[in-house]
This record gives structure tokens, sequence and C-alpha cells, in this order.
């Protein structure tokens, strides 16, 4: 396997708008650890800790999207269904931070960009999807399924965006961005479509299995569809 | 913690290292979303080398970390790509798990007082 860089590397932001990003990054998760106190309970804990370590296996499968370009999961959505905004945001976090740190993936400077557009960004158009959807979609593992699918597709092509805007703001190069815009979107649907599968064959997985485990059942629980449910797996 | 998520947590460790020790040698070679995007505009030979044009990673620097054993997602000192690969997301997926797991179990909320005084250490 040769692909080694999967995020932004050193060098394609100038260095002040990436302090900035990572100042933003560094305020922001604070924020995230204050919020997932709430959340994080004796059970949701070591769920977050599997989901981060799934998360980074499944950002290992890179798929093909177009003839020579491939595509990952970035998990943000998935996150936010199993585990809740907050917490969500620091999975992806802890993903990133470990594979900038031990495997050279994503620049050391560029940390900042990649958790603001993965782990910020991303998860937050997640999450606004997702409680947007269960309002219509049904709290069943396949109400769950499609709702992964559409807000994974959203997810990934807002955090791509991030991208551009940071390299409108830092770009090392002179490029037209529209193109940059209209091309990260463009392979971004694929790879949110690809991301979108993979994360419906997840949660409703874990909603079969046990879906007391699921924050999106567990948090928007209103109808006695959860309890139906559960009693029905 | 109960027994039932314990199996629970454990049934989905095994499934995240079957996919970051097995089916990651499976992968795509190609250069993702980005890594494209970042290429387009430019052309390159054989050994990746860019050879003229304008695009985004003409500027891309070394990663400061890029002497870490595991860089690039392969296990140092292993010639076999395959086993590279597979020690490296299995490393992965257990730093990861070990590392949000145990940061995630120091942050989290306690019971009230009362019902956990069991827990205090």
């Amino acid at each position: 396997m040769e692909t080694t860089a999967m995020h932004i590397a050193n060098g394609i932001v100038d260095g002040p708008v990436s302090a900035v990003f990572a100042v933003f990054a560094v305020a922001a998760l604070a924020v995230c650890v204050r919020k997932a106190r709430t959340d994080l309970d004796e059970r949701l804990a070591p769920m977050a800790g599997l989901v981060a370590a799934f998360i980074f296996a499944v950002q290992m499968l890179n798929f093909q999207v177009l003839p020579g370009v491939s595509g990952h999961l970035l998990g943000g959505t998935l996150a936010v269904i199993l585990v809740g905004p907050w917490v969500g945001a620091l999975c992806v976090s802890t993903v990133l931070i470990v594979q900038c740190l031990l495997f050279a993936d994503g620049g050391l400077t560029a940390l900042g960009l990649n958790i603001t557009n993965m782990a910020l960004l991303g998860t937050a158009a997640g999450y606004l999807l997702v409680v947007a959807l269960l309002r219509f979609l049904p709290k069943t593992p396949a109400g769950l399924a499609a709702t992964a699918l559409i807000a994974s597709i959203v997810s990934v092509v807002v955090a791509s965006q991030g991208f551009v805007l940071e390299y409108a703001l830092g770009g090392t190069t002179d490029l037209s961005l529209p193109l940059i815009s209209g091309t990260m979107a463009g392979v971004h649907i694929l790879i949110g479509i690809g991301e979108g599968l993979i994360a419906a064959t997840t949660v409703a997985t874990v909603a079969k299995v046990r879906p007391d485990l699921v924050y999106a059942l567990r948090r928007f629980r209103k109808a006695a569809t959860v309890s139906a449910i559960g009693a029905s797996a | 913690m109960t027994r039932r998520l314990g199996w629970f947590l454990a049934g989905g460790l095994l499934v995240a290292l079957l996919l970051a020790g097995v089916v990651s040698n499976f992968a795509s070679a190609s250069p993702d979303g980005l890594d494209a995007t970042a290429r387009e505009g430019c052309t390159f030979d054989a050994g990746g080398e860019i050879t003229s044009g304008t695009c985004m990673v003409q500027q891309e620097g070394a990663h400061q970390l890029s002497d870490s054993p595991l860089a690039g997602y392969g296990m140092r000192g292993i010639d076999n790509g395959f086993l590279s690969t597979a020690l490296a997301g299995t490393a992965g997926v257990l730093i990861t798990f070990g590392l949000g797991g145990g940061l995630f179990w120091l942050a989290r909320r306690r019971k009230p007082a009362a019902s956990s005084s069991d827990q205090a250490a």
C-alpha cells in the first residue's frame, strides 16, 4: 500500500493561517471536552474509545471513487450518531492526533486545519443533519441507516469546503479557487456516498444488536418506537 | 461497566483489528480526494516527482515526524508489505482505543457520591 498521505500536509496552507486554525481548534476542543462530560457516563466512555478505534481502522480503507482517485471515511457522522456531537468531535480528533503524531499522516503544522475540517466542521454538519432527519425518519435501524447515509454525504462535502476556505486564506500556490472548490466538492460527493454506506451499515448493525448504545436513539427518544426496537431486537 | 458491554466492546474491537490489520492491505493505493485535487495541474514522473505545471503539492513540506517507526502506515524494519501494514494497523487500533478510551474514562461523569462510594480510588 503506497498511499501514505490522507490529510492536509505541511506547507499547503501557510504558517499564519495554520496557526490561527490551530488556536481555533484548541479552543473548540476545550468546549467539546466541557460539554462532553455531561454525556460521558460509564457506558459511553468505553464506547467512545471503540468508536475512535473503529474510525482509525476504517480510515485506512481507501476505496476507489474515480480512476486514479480514492477516498476514505472521515467518520464525523458515524461518531455523532453513536456517541453524540461533543464526544464525537473528540473521537475524530483523537484519531487525527494519533495519525499525525505516530503515522506521520497530516502535517503537524496542519493539525489544526485537519481537526477543524474533519473533527469540527464535518461533525457539526453531520449532527445538524442527523437532528433534522430524525424528526421525519423512523427511529429504527433502517431509518438510522438512511439518516447516516444522507448526513455523511453532506458532512464530507462540508469538510472538503473547509479546506477550500483555509486554502483561500492561506494557500501557497496561485490556483483558481472556484476550480478547487468544484473539484473538491465533486470528488467528495462520491467519497461521501462511500462513507455513507459504511456509516449506515455500522449504525444499523449497532442499532440491531445494542440499540441502547446508540446516542441518536437515546437522545431523540420521544415516541415509544425505541422501546419497540429494543423488544424486537 | 457490565459484562454485556464488555462483550460488545470486545466484538467491536475485533472487527476494527481485522479491518486495520487485514482488509487494509486491499485498500486502494490511489491518492485520496484531497491529495488528487492537490496534485491537479502538475505532471509527475514515474518516481512521483513534479516535472511541470502548477499545483498545491508543489509547496508541500516534509512531515516533522516522518522518522516515526509507524510513519506511512508501515512498521519500520518489516520488509514484507502485508505484514508491515498489518502490524501498523493493529498498533494504531490498539493505541487509539487505549488513548481515546483512557481519556474518555478519566473525563467521564461520576455517579452521585452516594451510589459510587465503591468506585472511589
